[in-house]
């Protein structure tokens, strides 16, 4: 019988001849991260569990992004206790502002194919995407992994994407998952893997497939998996020889297969305030627009900063409307400026944040007001998530941003490419 | 935790996510007593001061999806809440209430019968919920997770098994 990506991780982790979905099994854990605004509960939880000493100092990787930079003078409390634990248990891995974790794990190598990696933050299924078991818990939990090293898990049964064919000039992979999650729903794949194949999936860049996984768990996924390939081995810096079992077997069980020919999507946007309200970017034409946010650990890379570049170039937002852009990392930050991007965009009106969570968390530069709408291509647009709980958020691709912050109002993204 | 208990309910819809629970704004306040008063803070900023020990949150699908924060569920718990039942619950926020000490059950039916301030009764053992005459079926809890929720959380359980 065969087995699926996910289960095949997990075998490979635990070392068993067959898993079940639905068995509950302990998994040894490769590597963990924590970021800055959990760091002081992982702590305190640790302390008062009755651990000394870190199982394992080496596996264990701090980010401080969501409060970076500080905003608040209390801020430095998170950065304070992050760094005495650091000293204090020998964590050499501190990421004090390059960056928002789920960039910098993957793109710094702490997580590579077959691992099982956990993280304190819900997206840290973007790992899924160059082959990794991951996924978020809460800072119990990992108080409990730092002192032991293991997690139960629960093994997840598998939902299939199998996507086929060319993407419509202007179709990005976040249109991609977006009409995912408005097919099955903010509760669709809850507790379950999700898996993305096909021709499409195989022609999407490792940032592309870092956006599908992202957003696994805006449809309750545990994990979001992608067959490593070369690029994959590439971008992991791995010998592809070592992982070359790790796919699904072609006898796999899934619970459901899912089919889309890629050619047949659109841009699509998801409206307020529930990632599953998803709406063709036609049916919105002209709804106005207050500011557009392009960053996040769902879309803040370099091809996603291009994209924006590339539609705003020589051109200027519109009157009365703000954008903002994070990009994701500080090796990215750099890349792009050295690219001529920044330029092109703060040439058209953008207001750059430095590398972090940004706006995404409504916690520093750029959070709105009372009846304010705002365009953004992170992964939530939950009911107060920017500021103001009147305000309103809708999420879409880099390109339908930019799109939409030169004319002040929701635009088909393509009549600009 | 007695195993039957009553409660009264205040009623909230589908989806209802950890950022209505507590919002980031507030999630780096120094502890969870001082984050409570806002739990609800989008939806129904005045919701804390009015639940008093004991009352049931019955709500729809999917309840506490989206983040990783655990002090969605512990400020809950801070409200002494009796327990939340809901027709489901995402899987972070399931995990962090077990390991919070917070009761969470599940029922398709009751939501759609019951309104806000109606009394709803609990029983553990028999794993039914009662409201008037009807009684509903709860899915029941694997006794080790009911030990957990007991015991207070993953906590005390973990200080157990150091010897602490």
């Amino acid at each position: 019988m065969g087995y699926t990506l996910a289960e095949k991780i997990i075998m490979k982790n635990t070392g068993k001849k067959s898993v079940t979905p639905g068995e509950l099994l302990n998994v040894n854990v490769d590597r963990v991260m924590v970021h800055d605004i959990f760091a002081p509960f992982v702590v305190e939880k640790f302390k008062e569990m009755g651990f000394e000493k870190v199982w394992n100092p080496d596996k264990i990787v701090f980010v401080y992004d969501h409060l970076v930079p500080t905003s608040f003078i209390e801020d430095f409390r998170h950065h304070k206790i992050g760094d005495d634990f650091a000293r204090e248990q020998n964590i050499k891995a501190v990421h004090r502002s390059d960056g928002v974790c789920h960039q910098l794990m993957p793109e710094l190598r702490y997580v590579v194919p077959g691992q099982v990696v956990f993280g304190t933050d819900s997206h840290t299924t973007t790992y899924g995407a160059i082959g990794a078991f991951s996924t978020g818990i809460g800072y119990t939990e990992m108080a409990a992994i730092f002192g032991t090293g293991e997690l139960w898990i629960k093994v997840p049964p598998t939902l299939k994407f199998n996507i086929n064919g060319d993407l419509p000039k202007g179709v990005y992979a976040k249109d991609i998952i977006l009409r995912i999650l408005g097919d099955i729903g903010a509760d669709g794949a809850t507790y379950k893997a999700m898996e993305f194949s096909g021709s499409t999936i195989d022609g999407l860049s490792i940032s592309s497939r870092m956006t599908l996984s992202n957003m696994a768990v805006e449809a309750g996924a545990k994990v979001g998996v992608i067959a490593p390939d070369e690029k994959t081995f590439a971008f992991s810096g791995v010998d592809g020889k070592e992982y070359q079992d790790l796919k699904s077997d072609h006898d796999a069980k899934y619970e459901k297969i899912f089919t889309y020919d890629a050619s047949s999507l659109q841009p699509v946007v998801a409206c307020p305030s529930n990632v599953d309200n998803i709406s063709d970017v036609k049916a919105l034409y002209g709804t106005k627009i207050d500011q557009g946010f392009i960053g996040s650990c769902t879309n803040g890379r370099l091809e996603d900063l291009e994209i924006a570049a590339e539609i705003l170039k020589g051109r200027k937002i519109a009157p009365f409307t703000r954008l903002i852009v994070t990009p994701a990392s500080r090796s990215i930050y750099a890349e792009a400026a050295k690219k001529g991007i920044i330029g092109i965009l703060v040439e058209a009106g953008a207001i750059m944040n430095p590398p972090s969570c940004g706006l995404c968390c409504g916690r520093s530069g750029g959070i709105v007001s009372d009846g304010e709408k705002v365009i953004a291509t992170n992964n939530r647009n939950f009911l107060g998530r920017m500021g103001s709980p009147k305000s309103e958020i809708f999420l879409a691709s880099p390109a339908t941003v930019a799109a939409a912050v030169l004319e002040g109002k929701i635009v088909d993204p393509r009549k600009y490419l | 935790m007695n195993r039957k208990f009553t409660g009264r309910v205040w009623k909230l819809g589908d989806d209802i996510d950890t950022d209505i629970i507590i919002p980031t704004q507030f999630l780096a306040l120094k502890s969870v007593e001082d984050m409570k008063r806002y739990a609800f803070y989008p939806l129904r900023p005045r919701l804390p001061e009015l639940i008093n020990p004991g009352d049931i949150i019955v709500a729809g699908k999917n309840f506490g999806c989206g983040s990783s924060r655990e002090q969605a569920p512990e400020i809950i718990a801070a409200l002494k809440v009796g327990c939340i039942i809901a027709k489901s619950y995402a899987r972070i926020f399931y995990r962090n209430a077990f390991n919070n000490g917070l009761l969470l059950l599940e029922n398709e039916e009751l939501y759609d019968c019951c309104g806000e301030g109606d009394e709803v009764s609990v029983n553990l053992e028999s794993s039914k919920v009662s409201l008037g005459k009807k009684a509903f079926k709860v899915s029941s809890i694997p006794r080790d997770l009911l030990k957990m929720v007991e015991a207070g959380g993953l906590v005390p359980f973990m200080r157990e098994r150091n010897g602490k």
